[in-house]
């Protein structure tokens, strides 16, 4: 092929940070965006398009796409639901909770005693807090059926304001 | 004085419903944006818009806050970044001073207020893992308040798809 180099060769992370660093604030709206950044970057349209192709690839990039204000589009309830399971079992059950279809995130970090006792984080988005508490109601349900004395307490944390919505700003 | 200090002026609430094209715009672009020299053309022509109202519209949509993006969303972890979810207990009586402490770091990336005692809570996002330490002891230095990380030790699989 025409590349004239590829990612282990030469300067691909160099390039790959800067395109982090062109496109952290959005994809330009122009009608050839990748040519755009090919522009302010110095580099071919095609190495663009080859980089974020092999970001996606890796992982590096999750998806290239609108993030919409949740609140926007009439999911006004955003609730944070943590858990506090049984350590022995809390990777199989994140994996029950991740697979329910309302659930938007669903990670295991580590609790801040004696104030955090809540080991599992569940987000469900709903458009009220009625719908989401009910979504939550559900996965305390399917928690208590398949492992009976796995929980031991959760709660909702809903927000109440978006404080800042800037996403990544790197340096 | 001078400045509102009202709380509305703090969120960031959209300023405006997204019509029925808004809506299938957005939903289109949930998914895989197209890496072709003209994708705003190519998301168009499956939804009968032309190059030209696909532009407008994201930009008005990111004008009004119906969006909050638009583009390649990282996971900087895999580029030796690191993402790390982060909570304060905020006196309300000090709440304005606090949100601004921390939202003037830039490696502050969303900030939301909570419903519990830990009433604020954000995503640190930095360059390097030492970055997270260094940005939450910053946030303490200014706000003299004690911050609690909550790093991910594991992600579980989610379909995250919300439709418009």
């Amino acid at each position: 092929m025409s590349r004239p180099r590829t990612n282990a060769e030469a300067g691909g992370d160099e390039l790959d940070r800067r395109l982090v660093l062109a496109t952290q604030g959005g994809l330009p709206l122009v009608p050839r965006p990748y040519a755009a950044l090919a522009n302010q970057l110095g580099c071919t349209e095609a190495e663009v398009r080859e980089r974020l192709a092999a970001m996606l690839a890796s992982g590096a990039i999750r998806r290239i796409g609108a993030v919409p204000n949740h609140y926007a589009i009439g999911y006004t309830a955003n609730g944070m639901s943590v858990w506090d399971i049984d350590d022995a079992l809390v990777d199989e059950i994140g994996e029950h909770v991740g697979a329910l279809g309302f659930i938007t995130h669903c990670y295991r970090r580590p609790r801040q005693l004696p104030d955090w006792p809540y080991n599992l984080f569940a987000m469900v988005h709903a458009g009220s807090r009625e719908a989401a508490l009910a979504r939550v109601d559900e996965v305390a349900a399917l928690i208590h059926s398949r492992f009976p004395h796995a929980c031991r307490a959760h709660d909702v944390l809903f927000s109440t304001a978006i404080l800042k919505k800037t996403g990544l700003r790197l340096l | 004085m001078g400045e509102p200090a009202a709380p509305r002026a703090r969120g960031l609430a959209a300023s405006r419903e997204p019509d029925a094209v808004d809506r299938k715009l957005i939903n289109a672009l949930q998914g895989d944006f197209p890496l072709v020299e003209q994708p705003y053309a190519a998301v168009g022509a499956r939804l009968g818009l032309s190059e030209d109202e696909v532009i407008a519209r994201l930009n008005s949509l990111l004008e009004d806050r119906v969006l909050t993006r638009f583009g390649p969303m990282f996971q900087i972890e895999r580029m030796g970044g690191a993402f790390c979810l982060a909570a304060m207990a905020v006196p309300e009586s000090d709440w304005d001073r606090v949100v601004d402490a921390v939202n003037s770091l830039t490696e502050v990336a969303h900030n939301y207020r909570r419903t519990h005692a830990f009433n604020m809570w954000f995503v640190l996002a930095t360059g390097s893992p030492e970055g997270i330490a260094d940005a939450a002891a910053r946030i303490e230095t200014l706000t003299g308040l004690p911050v609690h990380l909550f790093p991910k030790e594991r992600e579980f699989f989610v379909e995250m798809k919300l439709d418009a």
